[in-house]
């Protein structure tokens, strides 16, 4: 569990990231960070591991706050990818790159052996366990990077704009395996611009703007509510846009869910047939 | 990553600033050449005091002093270094002249740093590069001068992120011996090495794609013009070089021991 207390946040260059941050975020949620360029969203998962300590108010994970403990001690439980996989990527192979961490954290040898082969076959990596980091695409790069923390599985998994530079069939995979996580009763909170894959999923979302969380409520709530979604600067889901313009013909306008539209337009149009 | 906070440059406008650089960089090496012909402490003293009022009137008296602070170290690596040796050579004695050297030497050290940081404080690195175009230097010379300059903080700023980003992979960098320690650092050299030299190919290409090098001849919208203010800097600095050499060469300089000693 996850408690944000009044957290306020300034870097040593004066920016005042954030403003008065409270959230509680419960074992097992999954959690959606959206917002417009600098609202704060990577400042405040940074929080969550450590990484910062907040300049005012408090971050406790699991009851334990983040200023008493180390970053590597949170770390083992917090998994934070980074948005940019170059940041990270250094070792001659894939699967060195993966044994990185499980060295960090002290697992076995031999566990690290079985962990890296679970690892690279979960996002479908198992072909380049050989290959140099640096060789592969974006994606690919993108990919090993999440999959080097997926390793040591951490009770809370933290993805920084996980979406960015996927191809569809890619993206599919990783919201399959999100779900598998939360199906696990796994803590996992991402942070994307990407509106269509947030309504795919259908998490909890909190909207930021200028340091500050403007809105919290369920995915289907905030993402078909323009007022709020304009305010942080964010567009509504296609499917959200449609029903919206279609609310005239006395249709709901909450729906993001590609299936459920279907179920709907079908059953007006059988109406109209008869 | 605070000292390389110093390089990022803030425009502002002030009579510091807006100086030829190619004259503040004479100013610069008369100070120089000054102090490295003074070994006394009494005229290394005034050529410290000399260079407060640029600073003051550059305003850029916070990142000064941050400057400052950032040479105390080796300052004092060097005070106790003249201190130690003079204290050994004197046959274990302290003697108010082995101290006045050890400080002298020092000061001449600070003077040095003072009158670089005023020099890179107050000149942006367009103007910087400007000034080396305009000695007809090559023009990619320039270009990749202060192409270094300018991204020196970007790269301080990716160090930081690649730095969070392996903590955040359970990296503790304060762990082990002193080997173990530098070792520690491969996982955040490797990243910033590889992405500097992809980012440099990407601006070649991104400079290739802008017609670099189209034109031979190239024409500057700013060109350097010699104001008042800096006709007064050369007065100066020719002032202070001259004043130094003559009295290097015609003037024996009291210790500051015996000044004290003479006045009371």
């Amino acid at each position: 569990m996850i408690e944000v207390k009044d957290v306020y946040f300034t870097y040593p260059n004066g920016v005042d990231a954030l403003k008065g941050v409270s959230l509680t975020i419960k074992n097992g949620e999954f959690v959606a960070i959206m917002g417009e360029n600098g609202a704060g969203k990577t400042t405040l998962v940074k929080h969550f591991n450590g990484l910062l300590k907040p300049t005012n108010g408090s971050v406790l994970v699991d009851g334990v706050d983040t200023r008493k403990v180390s970053v590597a001690t949170l770390a083992r439980k917090v998994g934070l990818v980074f948005q940019n996989p170059d940041h990270q990527l250094f070792s001659e192979t894939v699967e060195e790159e993966i044994a990185f961490a499980l060295k960090n954290f002290g697992f076995r040898e031999k566990v690290i052996k079985k962990r890296i082969t679970w690892a690279l076959n979960l996002l479908g990596l198992a072909q380049y366990r050989k290959t140099s980091p640096f060789m592969l695409s974006g994606g690919e790069r993108k990919r090993v990077a999440l999959v080097s923390v997926l390793a040591w599985n951490p009770k809370i998994l933290i993805l920084d704009e996980p979406t960015i530079g996927q191809d569809y069939q890619q993206k599919e995979n990783l919201r399959q395996f999100i779900m598998q996580m939360k199906a696990q009763k796994r803590t996992i909170i991402i942070v994307t611009h990407d509106v269509e894959f947030v309504a795919e999923c259908n998490p909890r979302v909190l909207l930021m703007r200028e340091g500050r969380i403007v809105t919290d409520g369920d995915a289907q709530t905030v993402l078909t509510n323009p007022e709020i979604l304009t305010h942080a600067s964010v567009v509504p889901p296609q499917i959200a846009q449609i029903f919206i313009r279609l609310s005239d013909l006395g249709l709901p306008k909450n729906v993001i869910d590609v299936y459920e539209a279907r179920e709907i337009l079908f059953n007006i149009l059988e109406e109209h047939a008869k | 990553m605070s000292v390389f906070e110093g390089l990022r440059f803030r425009r502002v406008y002030s009579p510091i600033h807006n100086l030829d650089p190619r004259i503040k960089f004479v100013y610069v090496c008369a100070i120089f050449v000054a102090a490295i012909i003074f070994w006394e402490l009494l005229p290394l003293i005034i050529l410290f005091l000399i260079q407060i009022p640029f600073v003051l009137l550059a305003g850029v008296k916070r990142e000064w002093l941050r400057s400052m602070r950032g040479a105390a170290f080796l300052a004092t690596v060097i005070f106790l270094t003249n201190f130690i040796f003079s204290f050994i050579g004197a046959g274990y004695i302290v003697t108010t002249k082995n101290v006045e050297n050890a400080v002298a030497m020092t000061l001449r050290f600070i003077v040095l740093v003072e009158s670089f940081s005023v020099f890179f404080l107050t000149t942006s690195p367009d103007h910087l590069g400007l000034a080396l175009e305009q000695t007809h230097i090559p023009y990619e010379f320039c270009f990749a001068f202060t192409t270094a300059v300018r991204f020196v903080p970007v790269l301080a700023e990716e160090a930081q992120t690649i730095m969070d980003a392996q903590k955040a992979r359970g990296l503790e960098l304060e762990r082990g011996n002193f080997l173990k320690r530098i070792r520690n650092y491969i996982p955040i050299l490797i990243p910033l090495i590889v992405g500097s030299i992809r980012r440099s190919l990407e601006l070649a290409e991104a400079m290739e794609s802008r017609a670099w090098g189209a034109t031979k001849n190239r024409t500057n919208l700013y060109v350097l013009k010699m104001h008042r203010g800096d006709f007064v800097l050369i007065v100066i600095a020719v002032g202070i070089l001259a004043t130094a050499i003559y009295i290097r060469l015609f003037f024996g300089i009291p210790s500051l021991n015996e000044l004290l000693g003479s006045l009371f």
